[in-house]
């Protein structure tokens, strides 16, 4: 992405000049507009597709009606729930995993069995034993998230630098505050890459459980739409998730430019 | 001192395992909970059913929608990762739509493909493809950016052709990347497998778990989610191995593979 052409304007069509900065714009205006023309001209049965520019009015209908802003809210904050619970369950034990070489041995394999585990298989089992309710859909999504919040606090504490911890032993730093001053902020990249990954499973098995069992949310709404053979709302609502999937991730990415701005791999010399 | 500290290491992750599963058992056995049934009727609902004539009727069907799924998407989003990553200009006119399709939560696409394509085998191998495919996409296009130019370069200095440019310098220095993605498609595959077994099916472990808590036979649940958890260790397993393999030359091969 480097590369030295980064800033020079780019030939378009009939010759026009167009910044390079205006393409990603250019391009998803194109793709809407040839999908539109493609049902338009009916070369899409406008019965399962309709026409992009139907969706995102739709969409923009949605947004005046209350029932809208309530699924979204009921999958933003089961959403934030579970995230909450696994990060401080997968980075407490991870970090214990991390500097104990004893726990590390004793739940490797543990952890190895359970983490291939589909989550999703363990539906019919969350919502028997916790019932159709927000408890079960925050359950099983934490239970998601743990495993890469898990995994990665566990490779970035492996890989904190032993000279860094002998150093500090070196000039009499006791153990908490080698563990709390050295090892988790050089381990804090792993933890925030696992909090991005668990995010996103997090908002997949939240999603999940509101289609698949029927839990309010953005996805049981995606559910009676479809029951209800309203195309145009069906589509109007995947598209919101997928944007509330797009703003999370980059609302990560810059929450984690914006708290490791210290740590090496974030430095603008060394990108 | 240092053998011995080993020697308890590997007897302890042996062991905890074998304690977990024993403390279940013990703790299950005597309370006859209906949620949690004893390990012997889960593992005799294991036996007779799953490893019984389930293995064609429901766990080879749910296998070969993975496989076909799978590899149709691996096969389209490397091809058009290449597309996309050797075109500088297509592939910045095409991140948003990337991205988009990237972070949408999957299973939002299962009520789309059941209207448009049914709830048939069929729409269950294309709504695999279609979720596994953004993640390989995204991971070549990657991939093949992160190429050091200067080997490119160097390589077409030296006279390599096109054809020998893509196949030796720009294939082999995306691999490790490609197979990354290919791991998150994998078990984004088990997934929608599942959850579309559950919606809509007529066989598949998916809806032999989802008719067996319908019936409340609640070990017979217990071991299709045994089942699952298997097949998911084995298909990562198997994805590990070929992996290993493939980038046996890459250094960071092992580090990867993790």
């Amino acid at each position: 992405m480097m590369e030295d052409r980064a800033k020079t304007p780019t030939r378009f069509l009939l010759g026009a000049t167009v910044p390079e900065s205006a393409l990603p714009w250019l391009g998803t205006l194109a793709a809407i507009a040839l999908v539109d023309l493609a049902v338009r001209i009916g070369m899409l049965p406008a019965a399962f597709f309709p026409p992009p520019s139907v969706m995102f009015v739709t969409l923009g209908a949605l947004l005046g009606t209350a029932s809208f802003w309530h699924g979204l809210w009921d999958t933003l904050w089961t959403w934030a729930a579970s995230l909450g619970a696994a990060a401080v369950l997968g980075i407490a034990l991870g970090v214990g995993m991390g500097a104990s070489r004893y726990l590390y041995a004793s739940l490797r394999l543990v952890v190895e069995f359970l983490r291939p585990i589909p989550s999703v298989a363990l539906i019919p089992a969350v919502i028997l034993v916790i019932g159709v309710d927000f408890g079960s859909k925050i359950f099983l999504a934490a239970f998601a998230a743990f495993w890469p919040i898990l995994i990665q606090t566990i490779y970035g504490m492996h890989d904190v630098e032993p000279q860094a911890m002998d150093t500090a032993r070196a000039y009499g730093m006791p153990g908490r505050d080698r563990l709390l001053r050295v090892a988790l902020p050089s381990a804090s990249p792993y933890v925030g890459t696992g909090i991005r990954i668990g995010s996103a499973v997090a908002l997949i098995i939240v999603v999940t459980m509101e289609i698949v069992v029927g839990i309010p949310g953005l996805g049981e709404l995606i559910l009676q739409a479809r029951q209800g053979a309203n195309v145009e709302r069906t589509y109007a609502l995947i598209l919101a998730a997928g944007l509330l999937g797009m703003s999370l991730n980059l609302g990560f990415a810059r929450l984690e430019a914006r708290l490791l701005f210290w740590h090496p791999s974030h430095r603008k010399d060394t990108r | 001192m240092k053998r011995n500290g080993r020697t308890v290491l590997i007897a302890l992750e042996i062991a905890t395992p074998f304690v977990l599963v024993t403390l279940y058992a013990l703790w299950a056995a005597p309370r006859d909970s209906f949620f949690f049934p004893p390990l012997g009727e889960i593992l005799a609902a294991l036996r007779a059913d799953w490893f019984g004539e389930r293995i064609l009727s429901d766990i080879w069907p749910s296998i070969r929608r993975i496989l076909l799924g799978f590899s149709l998407s691996a096969i389209l989003a490397v091809g058009l990762g290449f597309a996309l990553g050797l075109s500088r200009r297509a592939r910045i006119a095409t991140a948003p739509l990337v991205e988009f399709f990237r972070a949408l939560p999957p299973p939002a696409l299962l009520p789309l493909t059941i209207l448009v394509l049914g709830v048939g085998d069929v729409a269950k191998v294309l709504l695999i493809a279609l979720v596994c495919l953004f993640p390989i996409l995204q991971n070549t296009i990657a991939g093949i950016t992160g190429i050091d130019p200067t080997l490119r370069e160097t390589a077409r200095m030296y006279g390599i052709t096109r054809r020998g440019e893509l196949l030796h310098v720009v294939l082999p220095g995306a691999l490790p990347a490609i197979f990354a993605g290919l791991r998150t498609s994998l078990s984004l595959a088990v997934i929608m497998m599942v959850i579309s077994e559950f919606v809509a099916a007529s066989n598949g472990i998916g809806f032999g778990i989802w008719q067996a808590k319908r019936l409340f036979d609640i070990p017979l649940m217990w071991s299709g989610i045994i089942i699952l958890g298997i097949l998911g260790y084995i298909l990562n397993m198997a994805l590990l191995q070929i992996e290993s393999r493939v980038l046996a030359w890459h250094r960071g091969a092992r580090k990867a593979a993790e």
